[in-house]
């Protein structure tokens, strides 16, 4: 049960009811498509790059609470951050949902989603969104899944 | 007399905790738990038959052939047809499809044929006639249901036509639970010269089934849905279309004669065996029908219908949940959405409660995108399941509500 609450926390609530920088962004100069065949996850994240500087970032579609509230924040977070930030974040992020260990650097918000390694089958959940960025920077066309 | 106390005592892992409290497992569309004897069955083969099959003069190999032959007439009396060799081994329900599809469907299928569907079939009996009608350049149908869940028969009968040359139809929906009226639609296909094939994975563990009376071209399930191990399954088929068919995978066992130049092959079911078959699997699923046999089809139907009806009733007692597949005609299966709560996470937090159930698609994604949602969280029930257990359920999905909706 405290793994549970672990899990679930209030932030996680807060966002997945929220989520935050929802929407399409008409703008954008980066654009991926993320999907969840297990669950039917998806996700279509949106972004602005400017002189290798994430300026604005939304996201929209529909998934479970961990996967919504894994976007939301990751959106907060990522807004301002030069690519290598965000490739730093994504290593630290992935680091602790899969292993559990808080990275050696402050990853902000984002430390809510700890719980999630205890929950193997839930970390693709979690881990939409983040795939979803590398595609968008990577300007890859193919949508990409966590299959 | 039925008696689930004395059916879950057979049940070992019944007996088991996950995250400290008793299991209680409604997952048993997905596949069911095995009775001691089936798991008996498996181990007394390894420990005191085990040998390959139709190959050696040796005792042992002797042995183990009748078992494994015996496990054949089994499946043969079970589902009531009339010759042995109409019973051909297969991993599963899946591989005995893609067997039709591929053999029937590349000998038989035209430009311009049509294979029927059911807008809520398994992945598993779409997939293998895609690929067979992307080489014949057949045409895939597909008959439309309603919002209960239920077949539209006035559009069957308006899409067979002479073109009609097979149609694929689950006996009963994984995702839903919705029995089709196979009989009928056998009927109607017959009429205009098409086969039949009925999907059997989910019906098999709930009906009585007799392919003679049902008439059907083929049948197929899988042994682990029906308390039986997995890897191993079977498809019947009518003799004289197996007889008709050309081999589906090719090898030892299968064969008469081979030389370079060419091969001859052997008589059914063997035609269809290549290789050394799943042998402590198929004494595995002869045990599981002698275990269902020896409870009674009639007395597991009885349990489970009733205990869907208290699981339907406790379901009013949670506002937010509608139960998606409302066929009048239905099996012990409870599939549901809750509004503002996604399926992923209700499987998680009854998880946590000890109760297993499966949240997704469930290989019917043709069936989501009809009700436009991504996912359901089912409960599916079988023979050892209580009143206790939806209990069990029903208290784990207020918690859910608690958590998610307060």
């Amino acid at each position: 049960m405290s793994d549970l609450r672990e899990l679930y926390q209030e932030v996680i609530f807060d966002h997945n009811r929220h989520p935050r920088n929802f929407g399409k962004l008409v703008k954008a100069n980066r654009h991926a498509e993320g999907f969840n065949p297990l669950c039917g996850d998806s996700l279509d994240l949106y972004l602005i790059v400017d002189n290798d500087r994430i300026t604005d970032i939304k996201f929209e579609g529909q998934g479970c609470a961990i996967s919504t509230a894994s976007a939301s924040l990751m959106t907060e977070v990522l807004k301002g951050k030069t690519l290598t930030e965000a490739e730093q974040l994504f290593e630290g992020f992935h680091q602790m949902v899969t292993t559990g260990q808080q990275p050696s650097f402050d990853i902000g918000k984002l430390s809510v989603l700890a719980g999630v390694s205890e929950f193997p089958a839930r970390v693709k959940c979690a881990s939409l969104s983040w795939h979803t960025l590398h595609a968008a920077l990577n300007n890859s066309n193919q949508p990409v899944t966590t299959e | 007399m039925f008696n689930v106390e004395q059916v879950r005592e057979q049940f070992p892992i019944l007996k088991s905790t996950v995250r400290g409290k008793p299991l209680v497992y409604l997952d048993n569309a997905a596949t069911t738990q095995k009775p001691q004897s089936v798991i008996d069955a498996e181990s007394h083969y390894y420990d005191a038959l085990n040998a390959n099959v139709h190959r050696g003069v040796h005792k042992l190999s002797q042995d183990a052939t009748d078992a494994f032959e015996k496990a054949r007439d089994t499946i043969q009396h079970f589902i009531g047809a009339q010759h042995r060799e109409e019973i051909i081994f297969t991993r599963g329900a899946t591989e005995a499809i893609n067997l039709v599809a591929s053999s029937w469907g590349r000998a038989n299928l035209q430009t311009g044929d049509e294979i029927l569907l059911s807008q809520m079939e398994h992945h598993a009996n779409i997939v293998p006639w895609q690929l067979i009608a992307e080489q014949t350049g057949a045409v895939i149908k597909v008959i439309p249901m309603d919002e209960t869940g239920t077949l539209n028969l006035t559009q069957f009968e308006a899409l067979l036509t002479p073109k009609t040359k097979m149609l694929g139809i689950t006996h009963v929906s994984n995702a839903l639970g919705t029995v089709n009226p196979v009989q009928y639609m056998i009927e109607k296909a017959h009429q205009v010269g098409a086969l039949v094939l009925v999907d059997g994975a989910q019906s098999i563990l709930h009906h009585a089934i007799n392919v003679v009376e049902l008439d059907c071209d083929f049948f197929v399930f899988s042994g682990h849905k029906l308390y039986g191990p997995t890897g191993i399954g079977a498809l019947y088929g009518k003799k004289h279309l197996l007889n008709a068919m050309p081999p589906y995978q090719a090898g030892g066992d299968m064969i008469f004669k081979v030389t370079f130049e060419k091969s001859t092959f052997n008589h059914l079911p063997y035609k269809f065996e290549a290789g050394t078959p799943h042998i402590a699997g198929a004494i595995g699923l002869g045990a599981a029908i002698e275990f269902v046999q020896s409870v009674g089809l009639q007395h597991i139907a009885a349990h489970e219908a009733q205990l869907l009806a208290y699981a339907a009733e406790q379901a009013k007692s949670i506002p937010q949940l509608r139960i998606v597949g409302q066929a009048k005609e239905k099996v012990s299966v409870l599939s549901f959405v809750m509004e503002g709560v996604h399926p992923h996470d209700i499987g998680t937090i009854l998880d946590s409660e000890g109760v297993a159930i499966r949240t997704g698609h469930h290989c019917a994604m043709p069936v989501m995108d009809f009700f436009k949602i991504p996912a359901t969280a089912r409960a599916s029930l079988a023979l050892y399941n209580t009143q206790q257990d939806i209990d069990a359920l029903f208290t784990a999905l207020h918690r859910v509500t608690e958590m998610f909706l307060k």
